[in-house]
């Protein structure tokens, strides 16, 4: 029988926020660095709302910009994973339900981490 | 001011409020977005966007230190998400549907209305209520550590917790905050959860909570990075070293003046809604 409790998949959520916020946290400093270099002098205008650029808005957008070591999208492609954060953590508990054999609470998990795919594929 | 130092100052607010909101359990958010849009023009959207993702990632961050500690109840914390996550999907939905204006309006009363809440005191303790078969069943009845041993504790009102849940969520999608306050009500007072689970619970489902509208702000180009980096950072490392400081303290002036500061810009926020100067 797997060993599995609430109280270690709790640590084991423990160290995988820790290291999805620290490396999303690095991934957004490393893009701000770029981004201040190439942007650092321009006037910033955020007092009307235009919206994001197609290819700010979109998962396939951001990593592609990110590729090109594009500093915008390189600071969105941090923000993404810290977005991932939270859903990595409800997949990990999906996970964790099924090792304790609890079937209510896998079913129950599923359906957070349909809502939190649904919500970033753009499927909402 | 040139992008440089405007990234800078937004840093340096950004940690203050994400330091203040740590050490008072109001949360920093709350206060990001007024002060964005009041002092700096930032068009409210943008401004409710870059700080869902600050959210995240002090919700995140403190969420990592608590869950060792066995405080929160990832039974209660999963169970009640089914509510925040379907709530914050519509309510960034309905972000799109309502003015600017009477978004401002919303977000005041909103602010007023956690500032007066965590002026309360908790939950009397004692109740008379019976404990809720659906918790039974949900295995949500659990202990919490404490100097005299573990603590046991019985959930209820298990359904009116789940819609409560839903109205937070709907709020916190709505407004781009984590809306910790209305978590810990529904578990506190209506759940009867104690309170350090309530809020280390509550801690935990903000993160997931705002992850699920913040899809629907990234495809709706509420999320700039320009403005979400300073903010992200700083009431991240804010919040960090504010919970390092707290430990097991009660700062009541600090708790009280924070408080008058959301007060303050409340009711600027409602002013600015309602002379439509935002």
């Amino acid at each position: 029988m797997p060993a599995w409790t609430d109280e270690r998949s709790e640590q084991a959520i423990g160290l995988l926020l820790r290291a999805g916020v620290m490396a999303s946290v690095a991934m957004v400093a490393g893009g701000a660095v770029f981004y201040l270099i190439r942007h650092g002098g321009e006037l910033p205008q955020y007092g009307a709302f235009r919206g994001e650029p197609e290819d700010l808005r979109s998962v396939g957008g951001i990593v592609a910009g990110s590729i090109h070591l594009r500093p915008r999208h390189l600071v969105q492609l941090g923000l993404l994973m810290l977005i991932a954060v939270p859903v990595a953590r409800v997949a990990f508990s999906v996970y964790a339900f099924a090792a304790e054999r609890d079937w209510t609470f896998v079913a129950i998990t599923l359906v957070v981490l349909a809502i939190l795919v649904a919500s970033i594929a753009g499927l909402i | 001011m040139h992008i440089a130092e405007f990234s800078g100052v937004i840093f340096l607010i950004s940690a203050l409020a994400g330091f203040l909101g740590a050490l008072t359990g109001l949360g920093g958010g709350v206060v990001i977005t007024p002060v964005l849009t009041l002092m700096f023009g930032v068009d409210l959207r943008y401004a409710i966007g870059a700080t869902l993702v600050s959210v995240i990632a002090t919700s995140s961050g403190a969420a990592a230190a608590y869950v060792r500690e066995g405080f929160s109840s990832i039974r209660i914390g999963m169970f009640l998400e089914i509510g925040t996550t379907v709530g914050a999907v519509f309510g960034a939905f309905l972000n799109t549907k309502v003015p600017v204006p009477a978004l401002a309006v919303i977000f005041g009363m909103v602010l007023l209305y956690s500032a007066y809440l965590s002026a309360q005191p908790h939950h009397a303790g004692h109740t008379t209520e019976q404990p809720d078969p659906l918790a039974v069943t949900l295995k949500m009845n659990s202990s919490y550590p404490s100097p005299e041993g573990p603590q046991a504790y019985v959930v209820r009102r298990v359904k009116t917790g789940l819609g409560l849940m839903f109205v937070a969520g709907t709020v916190s999608g709505l407004l781009g905050i984590g809306s910790g306050a209305l978590k810990v009500i529904a578990m506190d007072r209506a759940m009867r959860i104690p309170f350090k689970v309530s809020t280390t619970t509550s801690n935990f489902m903000i993160g997931v909570t705002a992850a699920a509208s913040a899809g629907l702000y990234l495809y709706r180009g509420y999320i700039d990075p320009g403005l979400a980096m300073p903010v992200m950072l700083g009431a991240l490392a804010g919040s960090l070293i504010g919970a390092r400081i707290l430990v097991g303290a009660e700062p009541r002036v600090l708790r009280m003046v924070f408080g008058v500061v959301v007060a303050v810009l409340a009711i600027e926020m409602i002013y600015s809604g309602l002379t439509g100067r935002i």
